[in-house]
């Protein structure tokens, strides 16, 4: 057992050979996922107990599909982006970024209007347990997909400033990480909370009613 | 920019502006030491009105209120401001010392973390003065903690200063896995490194996958106390242990969170005051990732008595009795070090033993509890009351005390006194089992936890009088404990490098280190690199002089304090909002524009300030 002092400085390499943000980055999504699995859950384990209001009957499945592929598209453009500065070639960089960005704000549209017209029908955060669950779902994935709408922007705007270059393309990377991943949570909610959760809404219905006519008389 | 506006960056981490914007993870790890030994005493002194006002039956001492205010600020306290933090000190001085690191990963990220914790715990104790201190109990159970039956704003106190605490320690576990895993020396393998290091490894790793689910249950809690949600409203139809599930499931990891710090103290102590190595260091490293992957699945053994139905509880049974596996085998690793070596009894070694008995007990009645019918019978009564003190009091406090004689030299530079030490362990293994250990008494006797009196016939009260004259036992060690700290920063011993002839890396360093640490960064060869095969400590090598100045540490900054006041701005003026809404939209407002603007001058402040390299070169 020996203590070897070794003069060369080896401060810039890391342990594992991966950029300490990125690492962070991915560290960070897998609490992420920690943070969705719970809220999914809640939704999930709330299926059929709401006692007031619309329930999955509500949705409208080919408008959401549309939103849906909107937001996976977004994951190519995101793609092409990172691809544009890893080649060193600005322009590129610049178009996909803000094809990116502007369809999460297409995507972030298309829920606005979802949730206004649930309003409109009496669904809101505070008319049923599922009105919460469903919302504060969907809204905090919509909340996520809105920073990386801000994060997107800010390093497109950044490159005009000369901040973006070929040799930092991480920064885009650790971006498109992180958008990734939110495109992906929305793939599980899209299936288990839409698709799944209309699966045999009709007979819920009915037997949400009888649950209601019991309570009442 | 509109820099000339703010104040200049600060350059020289001396005076109190230094420890401010203080971004080494040194000092970061004092800063949490000395916080969370304040919150030890308040919290100390919130368990001695309870152990006054229970040493008599029916005493009127204090109110019902009151007594529920002050279990539930007790166990809140002691588990997020002291152990946590105290645990939290202990890696942000030694993890990078340890692992031959000049800092962590993220050193700004660090002092945003400390500051978040720091302002959590304060806006969680303001209740105090707003005379309505969270009540109801320390995990909070809804629908007990909803608008309908805690109608006080003590609850909101407690959700949001958790939260804000809760992103600090979030950040925290992010920091430390990438440290332990990107900066490590050259030669440092993960093998290489001292157990302190894979338990805070494992700890950061429950960190971030346990907190996100507290933050969620805590999220929906506040919404539905603010904004009128259904999420723990039976009467909307919600399930009412959604929950129990989720505290758990984040609950018992925090557990671990608690206690691996203390076992990764002291499996790094024995080594040296056994003058051995340490007895089956892998397999203490395995136990210790089993331990943390089997405490996601073991979390409804804290709901045995709520009617989860045979199965799932047969199941969380068994999981139950699986944890204790790995933990055994640990227990089994430090007996079998402890078995032939040349002991020395220093104050460190004397913690480190009294941890491994009274911790092996509350053990035992943690197992007694994997027995559903057993735990039946005990749940909820003074049984539980003590099970957990020993794991979390004789383990973990124990532990981290040891911790702070063991590393105390390191970290001042001088020694703690070994006659103050003697007396502070036996005062506290007398005191802490004439307090804790009759609590199995009262529970067998059916005394229930949490109850503010009893009555004179039930014959609970002699143990009654026993534990809380052991409580001032206790109170009696941690004054001389305090003492001790207090007369040895100043007249202690001078330490040395190396007094214990210890054999890890964080020793072959100047007492207390240098801020930039290590002068050359070290290559290591082995697992305890400062002794030879022989066991016998060697010096490092001298080293080649290396000009200070050419050593580029990052530059204090106040960004992640700023940032941190914002969080908590915010998070306050949710309060303020009740009261008067447009007030609380205006506060919310304009911390909400401090945060972000914040934290873009944080994301495009360079690393090293210009002027503190040209101060290093005029020094």
């Amino acid at each position: 057992m020996q203590y070897i002092v070794n003069g060369s400085e080896s401060d810039h390499r890391t342990s594992t050979g991966l950029n300490n943000r990125k690492l962070l980055m991915w560290a960070f999504l897998g609490s992420d996922s920690m943070f969705f699995g719970p809220l999914i859950a809640t939704h999930f384990i709330h299926r059929g107990k709401s006692l007031h209001g619309p329930i999955e009957d509500i949705f409208n499945i080919p408008v959401t599909t549309i939103s849906t592929f909107v937001l996976l598209l977004s994951s190519l453009a995101m793609v092409l982006a990172l691809a544009g500065i890893q080649r060193g070639d600005l322009r590129s960089f610049r178009i996909w970024t803000a094809t990116t960005a502007l369809l999460g704000m297409v995507f972030i549209g298309f829920q606005m209007v979802e949730f206004t017209e649930f309003a409109a029908e009496g669904l809101t955060p505070r008319t049923s347990l599922f009105g919460s669950t469903f919302l504060t779902l969907t809204g905090f994935h919509g909340a996520h997909v809105t920073v990386g709408i801000l994060w997107l922007w800010s390093i497109f705007f950044a490159s005009f400033r000369g901040k973006i270059k070929k040799e930092n393309s991480l920064d885009v990377e650790i971006a498109g990480l992180y958008w990734h991943f939110v495109d992906i949570v929305w793939i599980i909610i899209f299936g288990v909370v839409y698709l799944v959760g209309t699966y045999g809404v009709e007979d819920r219905l009915i037997e949400h009613a009888s649950v209601i006519g019991r309570l009442i008389g | 920019m509109v820099s000339i506006a703010l104040p200049k960056r600060p350059v020289s981490p001396t005076g109190v502006w230094g420890w401010i914007t203080t971004v080494d993870h040194k000092r970061i790890g004092v800063l949490y030491g000395v916080s969370a030994l304040v919150f030890f005493v308040l919290a100390g002194i919130e368990a001695l009105v309870m152990r006054m006002q229970l040493a008599e039956a029916d005493s009127d001492l204090i109110s019902t209120d009151a007594y529920n205010a002050l279990f539930t600020m007790h166990g809140t306290t002691m588990i997020f401001m002291v152990i946590m933090p105290l645990g939290a000190a202990f890696f942000n001085f030694l993890i990078p010392l340890m692992i031959g690191a000049r800092d962590v990963a993220f050193p700004r990220l660090n002092a945003f973390s400390y500051w978040l914790f720091i302002f959590g715990a304060i806006l969680m104790n303001i209740s105090f003065f707003n005379s309505s201190a969270p009540d109801a109990g320390w995990f909070a159970y809804a629908p007990l903690t909803s608008n309908a039956f805690s109608g006080s704003s003590g609850v909101d106190y407690w959700i949001l200063g958790l939260q804000v605490l809760g992103i600090g320690t979030l950040s925290a576990g992010f920091n430390f896995v990438i440290t332990i895993l990107n900066l490590r020396a050259p030669g440092m393998t993960l093998m290489r490194m001292p157990i302190f290091a894979w338990m805070t490894l494992i700890i950061s790793f429950l960190i971030i996958f346990a907190f996100p689910v507290i933050t969620v249950a805590i999220t929906l809690l506040l919404f539905d106390r603010f904004f009128g949600t259904n999420f723990y409203s039976t009467a909307a139809g919600a399930d009412p242990l959604l929950w129990q599930h989720l505290f758990w499931v984040f609950g018992h990891p925090e557990v671990y969170i608690l206690i691996l710090p203390a076992m990764g103290i002291i499996s790094d102590i024995l080594p040296t005051f056994t003058r051995k190595p340490l007895f089956g260091y892998t397999t203490i490293v395995l136990a210790g990732a089993v331990i943390a992957f089997l405490g996601f699945g073991v979390w409804a053994h804290h709901m045995f008595t709520v009617g989860l139905g045979g199965w799932a509880i047969s199941a969380f049974a068994v999981s139950t009795m699986g944890i204790a596996v790995p933990t055994g085998v640990k227990i089994f690793n430090w007996l079998a070090t402890l078995y032939g070596g040349s002991i020395t009894f220093k104050t460190p070694m004397l913690f480190t033993i009294g941890f491994i008995s009274m911790f092996l007990l509350g053990g035992l009645s943690g197992v007694m509890h994997a027995i559903v019918p057993v735990d039946t019978q005990q749940s909820d009564t003074y049984f539980i009351v003590a099970h957990f003190h020993y794991v979390l009091f004789g383990g973990s406090v124990f532990g981290l005390t040891a911790g702070l004689y063991y590393w105390f030299p390191k970290i001042t530079g001088r020694m703690m006194s070994e006659t103050l030490g003697k007396v502070h362990f036996w005062l506290m293994l007398i005191g802490f089992n004439l307090t804790f250990f009759p609590m199995h008494f009262l529970g067998v006797l059916g005394m229930p936890r949490r109850i503010y009196t009893y009555s004179g016939d039930q014959g609970w009260e002699g143990i009654n009088q026993l534990v809380s004259a052991g409580s001032f036992v206790v109170a009696l060690a941690v004054l001389i404990m305090l003492l001790n700290i207090l007369r040895s920063m100043r007249a202690g011993q001078p330490a040395g490098q190396n007094p214990w002839g210890a054999p890890t890396l964080e020793w072959s360093i100047p007492s207390p280190p240098p801020h930039y640490n290590f002068a050359v960064v070290p290559t290591v060869r082995s697992l305890y690199p400062l002794w030879n095969e022989d066991g016998e400590t060697v010096n490092p090598p001298d080293l080649p002089y290396v000009d200070e100045s050419s050593i580029h540490m990052p530059s204090p900054s106040y960004w992640p304090l700023v940032v941190a006041a914002a969080i908590t701005i915010a998070a306050g003026a949710l309060l303020i909002w009740q009261w008067h809404s447009w007030t609380g939209y205006l506060v919310i407002s304009l911390s909400g524009f401090l945060g972000i603007y914040s934290i873009y001058r944080w994301v495009f402040e360079p690393i090293t300030a210009t002027e503190s390299i040209e101060a290093g070169v005029h020094h």
